[in-house]
C-alpha cells in the first residue's frame, strides 16, 4: 500500500461568502483556483474539476480552470474530473489538455466520463439517443490521438481524419488519461479494453459494493491482454474539527444541493437519518480528520485502491469552512490514512 | 401455484445486466434460483461482466433467456422496452403467458426527453403491460435504490427487513411475485392494480423508499389521503 495518492475534486460548487450570500461563478472559479494553490502548497497530489453545465456549478470548462492553476502551483497534478467526451471534440479535448500539460510542467491529466448530467448534449448539438455511440466512437478516437502521431480516423459523430497531425505534442509523449466510471459494468469491461486506469464514482452505498467492480477491471485487462492500472475512487465528503460540526457545517449544504438534483431524478427529499447512515456506513466521508482517515483507509484497502479523490465542495458550504477543509485533508486526513495503512 | 418461487423448480430470467440487473441477478442466485441473463449485446460480450457480477447465472439472449424462464425480469432501459419508433424490442412471444416483473423506471439520464414516459396521469408498467400482450405483468423492485437492493437482503422476521412494493391486475402473479421478494430477502407490501403503482414511480412518495413493509403502507396511506 505504498504508492496511495491523495487528491481533492471538485465541480466548482457556487458556495456562500463569508457574509452569507451566494457567490457569482466567478468569485466561484477564483476560490477553486485559491484552494488549488493551497492543496499544492499542502503536497496533496492532485487536484480535479468537472465539467457541468448548471447554475449551481461554476465549472464547465476544466481545463480553463485547469490553466490558471497550473501557472500558480509547483506540483499538484491537475486533472478533470470528469470531461464529458461524448458531448466533446476527442481532437480538441486532446489539444486543451496537451496546452494544460506546456503550462503546468507535464502535471497534467484527463478523466474522460460520460457524464452522469446531460445538458452538454443538447447544448452542443448532440442526440441523447446516440449516448452509446458518441461515446465508443470518441473513446477510440482519443486512445488514438494519444499516440501523439498522425491518426486516420472515421466514424458517425464527427467528421473523418485523414492521416492528422494534432498538436501541440506533450513533453513526455503521454498525456495521463483515465475514465470515470459510475457502475455500469459494461464501462468497466471498456476501460479494461482500452487499457486506461479506471476510476469510480463511489457516491451512494457501502464501497465494498464497488469490489466486485475492481475485480471485473483487473479480469478484464487480462482478458484482453492490457495493463490493469491501480483504481482509482472518488466520493463526496467535508472534514471540520470535530464529527459533530462536520456534519453540522455540512448537512444543510449538501441538502439544498442534494434535492434540488433529486427533484430532477424524482427522489423525494433526503432526510437527515438518510444522511447519517450514509455519514456512517456509506459512501459520505465527513467527520473529524480522524473519522474521515479511518473510513478511507478502510475504503482503500477493501478496493486496493491507488487513489483517493475527496468531492470537498458539495452544495453551498461556505467559502472558508470548504478552505478549511482542504487544510485539514492535506495536513492531517491524508498523513493519517498513510499512517493507519503503513 | 407457488411452486413458481420454489428455488428448485423456477427459473428467473433477468433482461438487462446493468447496476439492477447484476443485483437482482445476485439476489436470485443467493436465494437458490438458477438465473439467466440477458442484455442487448451478444452473449459473449457480457460473458465476463455476469461471471464476476453474479457468478452462476448463465449469460444468454433475451429470447433464450424469455423462453427459458419461468419468471422474468425486466431490467434494462424503459426508452428501450418501450421505443419511442414502437419497433418491438422484447421477445414478446417468448413472455406470452409468463409472469414478467417490470423493474424499471424513466431515467432522463438514459432515456432522454419523453413526455410519454413522464406525464402525472402516465403509469409507465401500463405502458410496459400494452406492449407484452399476454403477459402477466408486475411492477415490483423499481423503487429501491440498487445499493439499497444489493445490501439490504435480510431473512424474514429480521426487525431491520425492508419491504418491496409491487402492483399488478393478475392477483395470482402478484402472489408469485410477493413469495418471489420473500425468498429475494424482502418483505413484500402489494399495492393491488397496476395503475396503483404510479405511486412508486420517479417523483412521486415511493421513489427511493428503503423502508420497512410498515412504513410503506404508512406512505401509501398518506398519499392517497
Amino acid at each position: 500500500m505504498a504508492d496511495i495518492e491523495f487528491g481533492l475534486d471538485t465541480f466548482g460548487d457556487i458556495p456562500q461568502t463569508d457574509t452569507g450570500e451566494l457567490a457569482s461563478h466567478a468569485q466561484a472559479i477564483r476560490h477553486v483556483v485559491a484552494e488549488a494553490v493551497l492543496a499544492d502548497q499542502l503536497g496533496i497530489e492532485v487536484f480535479a474539476v468537472g465539467e457541468h453545465h448548471r447554475p449551481e456549478y461554476a465549472i464547465s470548462s476544466p481545463e480553463t480552470v485547469l490553466a490558471g492553476i497550473a501557472t500558480q502551483t509547483e506540483r499538484i497534478r491537475l486533472s478533470s474530473g470528469v470531461t464529458v467526451l461524448s458531448s466533446d471534440d476527442p481532437v480538441r479535448v486532446f489539444q486543451r489538455f496537451a496546452t494544460v500539460d506546456a503550462l503546468s510542467n507535464g502535471r497534467a491529466e484527463v478523466i474522460l466520463g460520460r457524464g452522469s448530467f446531460t445538458e452538454s448534449f443538447p447544448l452542443f448539438g448532440y442526440d441523447m439517443n446516440d449516448y452509446d455511440t458518441l461515446f465508443e466512437e470518441k473513446i477510440e478516437l482519443f486512445s488514438r490521438l494519444l499516440t501523439e502521431r498522425p491518426v486516420s480516423w472515421s466514424g458517425t459523430t464527427r467528421a473523418a481524419l485523414h492521416d492528422a497531425d494534432v498538436f501541440p505534442k506533450t513533453e513526455s509523449g503521454h498525456l495521463s488519461t483515465w475514465v470515470g466510471v459510475g457502475g455500469s459494468p459494461q464501462s468497466v469491461v471498456r476501460t479494461a479494453q482500452y487499457g486506461f486506469p479506471l476510476m469510480l464514482a463511489i457516491i451512494g452505498g457501502s464501497p465494498e459494493r464497488f469490489a466486485p467492480y475492481a475485480d471485473l477491471y483487473r479480469r478484464a485487462a487480462e482478458q484482453f491482454g492490457t495493463t490493469a492500472h491501480p483504481i482509482g475512487m472518488h466520493s463526496p465528503g467535508f472534514i471540520a474539527r470535530t464529527d459533530d460540526e462536520a456534519k453540522e457545517i455540512f448537512f444543510p449544504h449538501y441538502k439544498v444541493m442534494r434535492d434540488r438534483i433529486g427533484a430532477l431524478r424524482g427522489w423525494p427529499p433526503v432526510t437527515r437519518a438518510e444522511f447519517e447512515n450514509e455519514v456512517a456506513h456509506g459512501s459520505m466521508y465527513v467527520g473529524s480528520p480522524e473519522t474521515v482517515a479511518r473510513r478511507m483507509a478502510s475504503a482503500i484497502a477493501t478496493l486496493g485502491a491507488g487513489r483517493f479523490d475527496l468531492i470537498y465542495s458539495a452544495g453551498t458550504t461556505p467559502m472558508s469552512d470548504r478552505m478549511r477543509a482542504v487544510e485539514l485533508y492535506g495536513t492531517e486526513v491524508v498523513p493519517l490514512v498513510r499512517d493507519i495503512l503503513a | 401455484m407457488h411452486s413458481l418461487t420454489d428455488p428448485k423448480k423456477a427459473t428467473i430470467g433477468i433482461l438487462g445486466a446493468g447496476k439492477v440487473g447484476t443485483v437482482l441477478a445476485r439476489l436470485a442466485i443467493a436465494a437458490g434460483y438458477p438465473v439467466l441473463i440477458a442484455s442487448s449485446r451478444p452473449p459473449a460480450a457480457i460473458e465476463l461482466t455476469i461471471d464476476v457480477l453474479a457468478h452462476g447465472a448463465g449469460a444468454t439472449t433475451a429470447s433464450d433467456a424469455a423462453g427459458r424462464a419461468d419468471i422474468v425480469i425486466l431490467a434494462l432501459p424503459l426508452g428501450k422496452a418501450v421505443p419511442l419508433d414502437g419497433v418491438e424490442t422484447l421477445p414478446v412471444d417468448q413472455l406470452r403467458g409468463k409472469i414478467v416483473i417490470d423493474a424499471m423506471n424513466y431515467w432522463w439520464e438514459v432515456d432522454g426527453v419523453r413526455p410519454d414516459l413522464t406525464g402525472d396521469d402516465v403509469t409507465t408498467s401500463e405502458l410496459v403491460a400494452a406492449a407484452l400482450p399476454g403477459s402477466r405483468l408486475v411492477k415490483a423492485f423499481n423503487h429501491m435504490g440498487y445499493h439499497d437492493l444489493d445490501e439490504g437482503a435480510r431473512p424474514t422476521g429480521d426487525p431491520d427487513r425492508k419491504a418491496i412494493a409491487l402492483s399488478g391486475d393478475d392477483v395470482a402473479a402478484n402472489d408469485v411475485v410477493a413469495d418471489l421478494i420473500d425468498s429475494l430477502g424482502f418483505d413484500a407490501v402489494d399495492l393491488g392494480l397496476l395503475v396503483e403503482g404510479a405511486v412508486l414511480q420517479p417523483g412521486r412518495e415511493l421513489f427511493g423508499a428503503n423502508l420497512g413493509a410498515a412504513e410503506i403502507r404508512d406512505v401509501v396511506e398518506q398519499a392517497a389521503a
